[in-house]
């Protein structure tokens, strides 16, 4: 999987939700379409096939990762590697303003409170001993860039989400267990209630559900 | 779920390059194998055994509380520790613990690299017992100050005092290695959990157990677009920690390679403190996989195969760490340094010489046994041989530790060093602490990885199911 695949798409500007185009069997406003699998290879071919017919508003909910999965929805490759690779300078950057003004310099800051660096002489070494400040630059380092994978990871995928459409719907409870669910949005500019559901038929789920806002 | 035939006898043993061994055993659907792997999360009342070893365990904690509590109101001196002897017991626990806290990451994060599929089914508790034991290991240096009020000089926090910690000491790097360690374990252990515990939300059967474990799954919903970032950053976690996990144990190894004492000043100390760890952090794992796996009924996700995997990987390091120990005997002898030469012969004939031997045997002669496959395949065997390597790796920290000090350099400044009895107990104690969070953990939370072990099945492959040589020519 390259960074630059050409088929990777953004999402366009979601279409305003009219009541008119969105509205459940029982005549409540219709969040979504979800239409549940029961084999990652049926939910492969399914999310090709509803790529292709050019909705972007469309989500995949699985148990595992499902390889290639989304390649096969255009999923845009993530700019995560990138905050990590800037959150770790940052740590490196800290760890030796750190150790040089803690250790090495004689000046003071105003951080809250009055701080004073020290130059710390110990056993002849030099103020600033660059060899011995290398584990904490390195320790720091990876230190920022893991809280910088694990937050910005949480961070561009919205977590904590209090609060989740498919999540409401009690018929989705194996989406973390065994079942391959594909959720069409209601706000996606082809959401047509009846087009869209005749092609979610036609992929052959095991049965397709609505679900409220 | 559509049942796949499986066209070849399942044997997870079997040495054939052709063939894959099984990873999962009797399970061909993803519901099967939610079910039994959190059946004993999910059941009311765990087993009897659990219940008996929950309270020996809290019962330890509680005398390890009891006499650190003793310890802070009276002072050091209710430990052996002496001069010269002064790291004693709490260095020695120290640096156990943390050893065997190395082998979660080690198996989370390079053998994730490595793509060595079979770490599925053991990271969750490794991962899960190095935190444990990292907590363990955190412990002893902090006690170990004596004035434990005064333990936040370890940072650098401004202060009234403009005193700041002194960056080119290896024991201040070793609070930040320690420190990252932690961190960065338990953010790996916790990221690989969220969807499992989603699993356990929406599984719930009341209402308490759907918040509690719904409030950690932090609105898990398992999107593909959210598992393509997630995937990113379980690599990029992987890739961070395999650099951490060797680094942590060669910080502490620098706290003795950087003193000038015999037998402490040498360059082998990093690389020979890393295999031991890995090795004394396998050994533990299998301790406790072999027992769980049998209460907790996960023979068909903790196979045999993994069972021989880690005897191989304590085969392997235990004979590094041997190399080690005979390596350091030739540079002792080849350097022509008296004090250094002196400093092992005295290890080895001196006043320590029974913990040598000890250590000798249940480090190096104990798991070349393995080099044999019926034994390979014997739990009760591999679980005597793992109970004997910890304690030997338990004796290397000693012998290290307390013979270098109390036989240093001139005669007249020699000691000797004894435990009393609130040494021996702190350190029971601190097993106590360990289990108690262990056995907590496969309690209440995914002992195995669910969501990773269903990927790694088979029916998991979008392409269909077949074999990776059909793969390869098609």
């Amino acid at each position: 999987m390259s960074a630059s695949t050409p088929e990777t798409t953004t999402r366009p500007q979601a279409a305003d939700t009219s009541a008119a185009t969105a509205v459940s069997d029982r005549g409540t406003a219709l969040w979504g379409l979800a239409a549940q699998f029961d084999t990652p290879a049926a939910i492969y071919a399914a999310a090709k096939k509803v790529r292709d017919a050019g909705y972007r508003w469309f989500d995949c909910h699985v148990p595992f990762p499902v390889h290639g999965l989304d390649v096969a929805m255009g999923v845009q490759y993530t700019i995560l590697p990138v905050l990590v690779f800037f959150g770790g300078l940052t740590g490196m950057c800290l760890a030796i303003f750190l150790q040089v003004f803690t250790n090495s310099i004689q000046v003071d800051l105003w951080a809250i409170v009055p701080v004073i660096g020290y130059q710390f002489e110990v056993s002849g070494k030099p103020l600033i001993s660059a060899p011995a400040f290398v584990p904490v630059m390195f320790e720091v380092t990876v230190l920022l860039s893991a809280l910088t994978a694990v937050g910005g990871m949480l961070f561009l995928n919205k977590l904590p989400c209090l609060y989740h459409p498919v999540l409401k719907s009690p018929k989705m409870k194996r989406i973390t267990d065994d079942r391959f669910v594909l959720v069409i949005e209601a706000r996606d500019p082809k959401f047509v209630r009846s087009a869209t559901q005749d092609l979610l038929e036609s992929l052959g789920p095991e049965r397709i559900v609505e679900l409220e806002p | 779920m559509t049942t796949l035939p499986i066209d070849h006898p399942i044997d997870e043993l079997s040495d054939d390059p052709r063939q894959r061994a099984p990873l999962v055993l009797n399970h061909d659907d993803f519901g099967s194998v939610t079910a039994d792997i959190l059946r004993c999360n999910e059941a009311r009342r765990p087993p009897l055994a659990w219940k008996i070893a929950f309270v020996i365990s809290f019962l330890l904690m509680s005398v390890l509380g009891i006499l650190v509590g003793y310890l802070i109101v009276t002072g050091v001196g209710v430990w052996g520790n002496n001069n010269p002897a002064m790291w004693g017991f709490p260095i020695v626990n120290f640096v156990f613990w943390v050893g065997i806290g190395h082998a979660g990451t080690l198996i989370s994060a390079i053998l994730f690299l490595f793509r060595q599929k079979w770490r599925t089914s053991i990271n969750r508790f490794a991962e899960a017992m190095t935190i444990f034991a990292v907590i363990c290991a955190g412990l002893f240096p902090g006690i170990h100050v004596g004035r434990i009020w005064l333990a936040y000089w370890l940072f650098p926090i401004p202060n009234q005092m403009d005193m700041w910690p002194q960056f080119r000491s290896p024991l201040l790097w070793d609070v930040f290695a320690v420190g990252t360690y932690f961190t960065v374990s338990l953010l790996f252990w916790y990221v690989g959990m969220i969807p499992d515990l989603a699993t356990m939300r929406d599984r719930a059967t009341t209402k308490i157990k759907a918040i509690a474990y719904g409030f950690f799954a932090l609105g898990w919903r398992g999107s593909m677009r959210h598992w393509h970032r997630y995937e990113r950053a379980y690599l990029l976690l992987a890739a961070l920690a395999t650099p951490l996990v060797l680094s942590v144990h060669s910080v502490v190894s620098f706290d003795f390679a950087v003193s000038q004492l015999p037998g402490w000043h040498t360059t082998i100390f990093p690389p020979y403190f890393v295999a031991g760890a890995i090795f004394s952090g396998f050994a533990m794992v299998l301790s406790l996989a072999i027992p769980a796996r049998e209460l907790w009924g996960l023979k068909d996700f903790i196979t045999m195969r993994h069972i021989e995997n880690m005897c191989k990987i304590v085969l392997l390091t235990g004979s590094m760490v041997g190399y080690a120990y005979g390596m350091e005997f030739f540079m002792a002898w080849y350097s022509g340094e008296v004090y250094e030469s002196f400093a092992f012969i005295n290890r080895a004939f001196g006043q320590y010489a029974w913990a040598y031997w000890i250590m000798v045997s249940c480090n190096v002669i104990c798991p070349q046994l393995f080099w044999f496959k019926a034994i390979r395949r014997n739990v009760w065997v591999i679980f005597i041989i793992t109970l004997f390597v910890n304690l030997g790796m338990w004796f290397e920290r000693f012998v290290i530790t307390v013979t270098s000090l109390a036989n240093d350099f001139l005669p007249s400044s020699w000691g000797w060093f004894e435990p009393t009895w609130v040494d021996v107990m702190t350190f029971v104690g601190s097993f106590g602490l360990f289990m108690t969070l262990f056995l907590l953990f496969i309690r209440y939370l995914p002992i195995l990885a669910v969501a990773e072990i269903k990927a790694v099945m088979p029916e998991a492959d979008p392409h269909g199911h077949h074999d990776d040589d059909a793969e390869t020519h098609a």
